[in-house]
């Protein structure tokens, strides 16, 4: 059975492209997603990811159940309204699901999953909760909104009361406001390279600000420009740049992975010093095109006529008006390499995972 | 919605071809399925002088979410190719049936024209796709 978000109604009254993304019937795009995508590299943008899950753990041992549970470490969240990404491993180090996770109290965060993650991720945290003091809950009565853009922060002044628009422009990158008693969180975080907020709040409050955005003429955006935005931008896509079995270390995720603590044993923790110990064989790149066309996932790679690797996430980029993608490859010195497109083999640069 | 021009003839495979009065045929692919496949952004065309069987693949459209090959509708040689479509592939999701054209042919035999669909006959096949 295919799952809509709250917000359906609101997609058909903006001429949505529906698809199915992990099970939920959702935006592709609003008529052009390359519009969309500039809109928010220029302007500001306005995203429905209430497919994504909210969890809520609570409980005297939730942050020592969360530095057991997560690869980063929530002790660096030292206040309330403090966030981190950070990815839930496997013992073998694989990633199970990357995820934010948002310190409201020592005993009470949020997580925001995947959405097609959500039934797995819970299950798992649940098996891996039975020594901790702690309860979660899937939230299925929040929303979840993306408003993204060098505008977004200025346009929150006329969506919000001013004294709450003014606290929000004042928190640094990965911190949130919790507006009491309603729960409604807003924090600047986001999935496109520009500064933003993601925003949890009730399905009525979600529709309310919904609507009023776009009376104001804020661009609905599909997940069509979330993806290229997030791929211009080096952020990884769960499922298709990593997965249960490939750590966080070859997928271009170390800095997430926090080996601070010492003493702090975390799932997944002694896969990953034997992974390092044994030296990487395996890096996540970037890739520009330099021949004509476009690349796509899972095309194959040759370096030297070796093949190496595929291509994980790829596509167009509007904003560089090239093909971009990451590619996952051995460790090399090359500088170039040759993707398989359409039984021809193209020639594309090595770069950072990063193209804006 | 899409639009479904009288005077054109189609293809299952959502190629639209229009025959000009020196009797090569103009074509493109339908304003169904440049807007199924999104905003445009590569179009590989065929080149000039190219000799092509009907079914042939003839040239290839890459928009943001796919890679998708346009199929000689019809047997002939290739007289002109659209080169605006190079640096300009979204001709296609503007103008799918004047700007956006991918290439001229001069048919080997205008009699194969006959076998291709009629604008009501091309949106019945779509109709019954969805």
């Amino acid at each position: 059975m295919s799952k809509k978000t709250p917000l359906y109604d609101q997609h058909l009254k903006s001429k949505a492209l529906i698809v199915d993304f992990s099970g939920w019937q959702m935006p592709l795009h609003y008529g052009s997603q390359i519009q969309e995508h500039h809109a928010v590299r220029n302007r500001v943008g306005l995203f429905d990811v209430s497919h994504m899950g909210v969890v809520t753990i609570t409980g005297k041992d939730t942050v020592g159940y969360l530095r057991f549970l997560l690869a980063n470490d929530v002790a660096k969240l030292k206040n309330t309204g403090d966030a981190l990404y950070s990815c839930m491993l496997n013992e073998n180090g694989g990633v199970i699901d990357d995820l934010i996770a948002y310190r409201f109290s020592e005993s009470h965060f949020k997580l925001v999953i995947n959405a097609g993650c959500r039934e797995k991720d819970v299950a798992w945290m649940q098996l891996q909760a039975k020594n901790f003091s702690v309860q979660l809950k899937l939230r299925d009565d929040l929303c979840l909104l993306a408003l993204q853009g060098p505008d977004a922060i200025a346009m929150l002044e006329n969506i919000f009361d001013k004294n709450i628009a003014e606290k929000i422009a004042q928190l640094k990158p990965f911190q949130f406001y919790d507006v009491t008693p309603t729960p409604t969180t807003i924090a600047r975080t986001g999935y496109t390279g520009e500064s933003g907020v993601e925003m949890m709040l009730p399905t009525q409050a979600a529709i309310a600000i919904w609507e009023k955005c776009i009376a104001l003429g804020i661009q609905p955006c599909g997940l069509g420009a979330r993806d290229t935005l997030r791929l211009e931008a080096g952020l990884n896509l769960y499922g298709a740049d990593m997965n249960e079995n490939t750590s966080p270390l070859i997928s271009n995720l170390s800095w997430t992975v926090s080996f601070r603590d010492e003493a702090r044993e975390f799932i997944g923790k002694k896969a990953l010093l034997k992974e390092k110990q044994n030296g990487l064989s395996q890096q996540l790149v970037g890739l520009i095109l330099e021949d004509k066309g476009i690349l796509r996932n899972h095309q194959k790679i040759k370096i030297n006529n070796n093949s190496v690797g595929e291509i994980t996430s790829g596509g167009f980029s509007p904003t560089l008006n090239k093909s971009i993608a990451f590619a996952r490859i051995p460790m090399t010195t090359a500088e170039k390499v040759l993707v398989e497109r359409r039984g021809e083999w193209l020639s594309a640069k090595i770069v950072k995972p990063k193209f804006i | 919605m899409s639009d479904f021009p009288r005077e054109l003839h189609y293809t299952e495979s959502h190629e639209w071809v229009r025959l000009e009065s020196d009797d090569t045929v103009v074509i493109g692919i339908t304003d169904h399925a440049q807007h199924e496949l999104g905003d445009l952004v590569f179009v590989e065309l065929p080149e000039t002088n190219d000799v092509l069987e009907k079914g042939d693949e003839m040239a290839v459209v890459e928009s943001v979410k796919t890679a998708a090959d346009v199929y000689a509708p019809i047997s002939g040689k290739i007289v002109e190719i659209n080169v605006q479509l190079e640096s300009r592939p979204q001709l296609i999701n503007e103008d799918a049936y004047g700007n956006g054209w991918i290439c001229r042919i001069k048919p080997d035999n205008l009699d194969e024209l006959d076998e291709l669909l009629n604008a009501d006959q091309y949106e019945k096949t779509i109709s019954e796709e969805h």
